[in-house]
């Protein structure tokens, strides 16, 4: 009985006893590696401002989030990267010209209220960026100066004036004409905007990215980008179909919303059916704020009204279980 | 193969431990151990008492109604009949057996040549297999020649379940590579049993030596090897109708309703024995592996070896973290090694410190990667919701009860959620609920 002393030593738990190793911590880095192409493009057109407002907005997110859980007396989340990555969306989706003290109120509301008053990772109702985002408009005119691309013409690090400014080509396209910039340049990146909107090329290796390590599945990008490429094919504004809708694909915040925004899981359905409906849905809204709506841009409007729509859409499209069918049953 | 089953995980199969090791005897121990609760059904009522003799193979207990006998796996004197631990946590009345090591046959083992086999009814053979103590030896452990006899006329396919989808287990994979002809042997007593002149042998694609050596031997038995994809829960027994046949066994029943019989390929060897031999089940192939074990070993165990011995003789470079019984997806934790392998453990799988996996207060982050792998196509993510607010009616509605347990949502959960933990314990919840309703 050399062996009893291992009685009292044994772990007992319930099965399953092997787990895989795509924790939430692994699943919040390969967002973040996903976003890096981005970030460095906006480097690239925006200035080093462009990523000292990131790291920023990341630092304070974190720290939001940790000094919430410190004061609530909860379990310190941080590990799992995920306010990190609200951090880095928040500055994606805000102008390189933000004034910083304007961003870390927007990370504040974020993760304090968006996030924790809903209970943290997990419980929130709408995308923490997005909504941050919609509340910073109040100041419209800082979430709306456009500055052009190119080193020369951006803010320093510290400062925030002087800077030359540029229509977007949404502006143009609200208006109904064909934007200045060409396709090719908005494509690439190489146009005013937000920071990490800009590039769709570098957003779409970032898909990439995550559909190769399974993070995402391509349904709900693919069906977002697709009803707004329909519609803009359907309904354009002038004659020319194909450029106008390749204009409204890859202007705006359409790519970063539809790859990284949509597919938030806190706020996305988790049946196929309700994913596939989500995305139309998202796609419908985009369309019809950009050509109805006062402001120009519609992407994160759209979504966070989908994302409201979460819990009725979770109800549709249920699997039918195994063994429900009895007409399968003798075949 | 047209057909799948939905979902499944892909976890790593560590079956390289001791895929390529022989099966090897293990030299029974001075005592054993013998559990009268080794089957689904009646316990069996102790047929010796304390310092009666017994020798190897003789009937030791037994009961009426839904029950298999259980017999002795050495020859020697009864030490005591008293409850014991037992592998499922609980302690159950058992013969402990001081072993004389003389391997006295019981007088009642004869082995049956050619002519007396053909010669047998189905009744015959099914009461052959009834008093060899022949259950399920898959995991489920359910009486054999129930299953059989009450399939006679309904049963219109044999599964043959060999497809041994748990990581590290390996115990069929030689079963089916070393032994078989006494495999096919046995699925063709079954086919007999049953009046069928067909039978399926559902086998994993990872195990390519075991499918040759099964098509090398299955001649013009009407057995057809079927090769599935390696996922889990691919010997899942209602997956495995599944993917063999399309059908789905209806919520709550059984696999004789859409006309299948699933039957461990372990079980069709003992059945073999039994027929031919006059072999009652008293040992069995049993995998003992694990990522800190020195030499992970195939064993053919006697019934009743206690999990110290095939640990000791096995060897292990640091502390066990967890003792599985069965395999690391649906494997019970032992906290006492003291217990004995009994006729459904086909696996001993031991663990080291770095399998460790717990988070404290786990979120769910709705990412539905555990809907994406339910085999059974339910929602573990509303499940789980529905069982935390405590709300039974939506527990139902979600289907909770037809969980498997299978636990590849537990497995592919990001967050660590112990989906499976609260699952168990919601169906009790149910089943109390239920209860509570009748009064």
């Amino acid at each position: 009985m050399s062996q009893m002393k291992y009685y009292y030593e044994l772990t007992i738990s319930s099965s399953p006893h092997a787990h895989t190793h795509h924790t939430t911590r692994i699943i919040m880095r390969d967002v973040l590696i996903a976003l890096a192409p981005a970030l460095l493009g906006s480097v690239y057109f925006f200035g080093p401002r462009a990523l000292v407002v990131t790291l920023v907005s990341v630092l304070s997110c974190f720290l939001f989030e940790k000094l919430w859980c410190k004061l609530a007396k909860q379990d310190d989340k941080t590990y799992d990267l995920s306010a990190c990555v609200t951090g880095v969306l928040l500055a994606f989706v805000c102008p390189p010209t933000i004034e910083y003290w304007q961003l870390i109120i927007g990370d504040f509301f974020a993760i304090i209220v968006v996030k924790m008053l809903f209970g943290g990772i997990g419980r929130n109702m709408f995308n923490p960026a997005l909504a941050a985002r919609a509340f910073l408009f109040s100041w419209p005119a800082a979430m709306s100066t456009w500055v052009k691309v190119g080193w020369e013409n951006q803010a320093g690090i510290l400062e925030n004036a002087d800077i030359v400014t540029s229509a977007t080509p949404l502006a143009s396209m609200h208006q109904g004409l064909m934007p200045d910039t060409s396709i090719l340049d908005m494509f690439l990146g190489n146009v005013g905007g937000c920071i990490g909107e800009t590039s769709a090329l570098l957003l779409l290796i970032g898909l990439v990215y995550l559909l190769i390590r399974k993070v995402i599945s391509i349904r709900i990008p693919a069906f977002y980008i697709g009803t707004v490429a329909v519609l803009t094919f359907l309904f354009p504004m002038g004659n020319d179909r194909l450029p106008w809708m390749a204009a409204q694909l890859f202007s705006g915040g359409l790519m970063l919303g539809a790859i990284f925004m949509a597919t938030d899981y806190v706020t996305s359905p988790i049946t196929r059916l309700g994913q596939v409906i989500y995305a139309i849905g998202c796609g419908l809204l985009t369309v019809a704020i950009r050509y109805f709506g006062s402001y120009n841009e519609g992407v994160s409007y759209a979504i966070l009204i989908m994302n409201a729509c979460v819990v009725l859409l979770d109800r549709v499209g249920r699997p039918t279980k195994y063994g429900a069918r009895k007409e399968a049953a003798k075949c | 193969m047209a057909f799948s089953f939905w979902g499944g995980i892909h976890p790593h199969d560590n079956k390289q431990y001791t895929r390529d090791l022989h099966v090897q005897q293990f030299p029974a121990a001075d005592t054993l151990v013998v559990s009268m609760s080794q089957h689904i059904g009646v316990p069996c009522e102790p047929l010796v008492k304390k310092n009666d003799p017994v020798k190897k193979g003789q009937k030791i207990g037994d009961n009426t109604g839904l029950c298999v006998p259980v017999h002795s796996p050495v020859s020697g004197t009864v030490k005591a009949v008293e409850a014991r631990p037992h592998s499922s946590g609980v302690t159950v009345m058992s013969v402990v057996i001081q072993n004389d090591h003389q391997d006295t046959l019981c007088e009642d083992i004869r082995p049956r040549t050619q002519e007396e086999v053909d010669a047998l009814s189905a009744q015959e053979l099914i009461s052959i297999i009834r008093e060899a103590g022949i259950v399920g030896m898959g995991g489920a452990s359910f009486p054999t020649h129930v299953k059989l006899s009450g399939g006679i006329g309904k049963i219109d396919t044999i599964i043959v379940n060999a497809g041994e989808c748990e990581p590290y287990i390996t115990a069929d994979d030689r079963l089916c590579r070393e032994m078989p002809r006494e495999l096919i042997s046995g699925i063709q007593i079954i086919m007999r049993i049953l009046g069928l002149s067909e039978a399926h042998i559902g086998i994993e694609d990872n195990k390519p030596e075991a499918i040759r050596a099964l098509k090398a031997n299955v001649a013009d038995s009407g057995v057809i090897v079927d090769i599935l994809p390696a996922k889990y829960p691919q010997g899942a027994e209602k997956q495995l109708i599944q993917a063999i046949t399309g059908r789905q066994v209806p919520s709550g029943g059984l696999p004789a309703e859409v006309g299948c019989a699933v039957i461990n390929a372990a079980t069709c060897k003992a059945i073999h024995d039994a027929v031919y031999e006059g072999m009652p089940l008293i040992q069995r192939i049993v995998t003992v592996s694990g990522d800190i074990l020195m030499e992970p070993k195939n064993l053919l165990v006697p019934i009743g070896t206690s999990y110290n011995d095939l640990l000791e003789a096995c060897g292990h470079s640091e502390r066990p973290y967890k003792v599985l019984c069965g395999g690391p997806m649906m494997g019970v934790a032992q906290f006492d090694l003291s217990v004995s392998t009994v006729k459904a453990c086909n696996a001993i799988t031991i663990l080291g410190k770095k399998n460790r996996f717990t988070v404290n207060d786990p979120h769910c982050i709705r990412c539905g990667k555990c809907i994406d792998v339910c085999p059974m196509h339910l929602m573990p993510v509303l499940m789980y919701k529905a069982l935390y607010s405590n709300e039974i009616e939506e527990m139902n509605q979600t289907h909770l009860m037809d969980c498997c347990e299978c636990g590849c949502c537990a497995y592919n959960c990001p967050a660590g959620v112990p989906l499976v933990l609260a699952f168990r314990s919601g169906k009790q919840k149910l089943r109390d609920a239920a209860m509570a309703a009748k009064k």
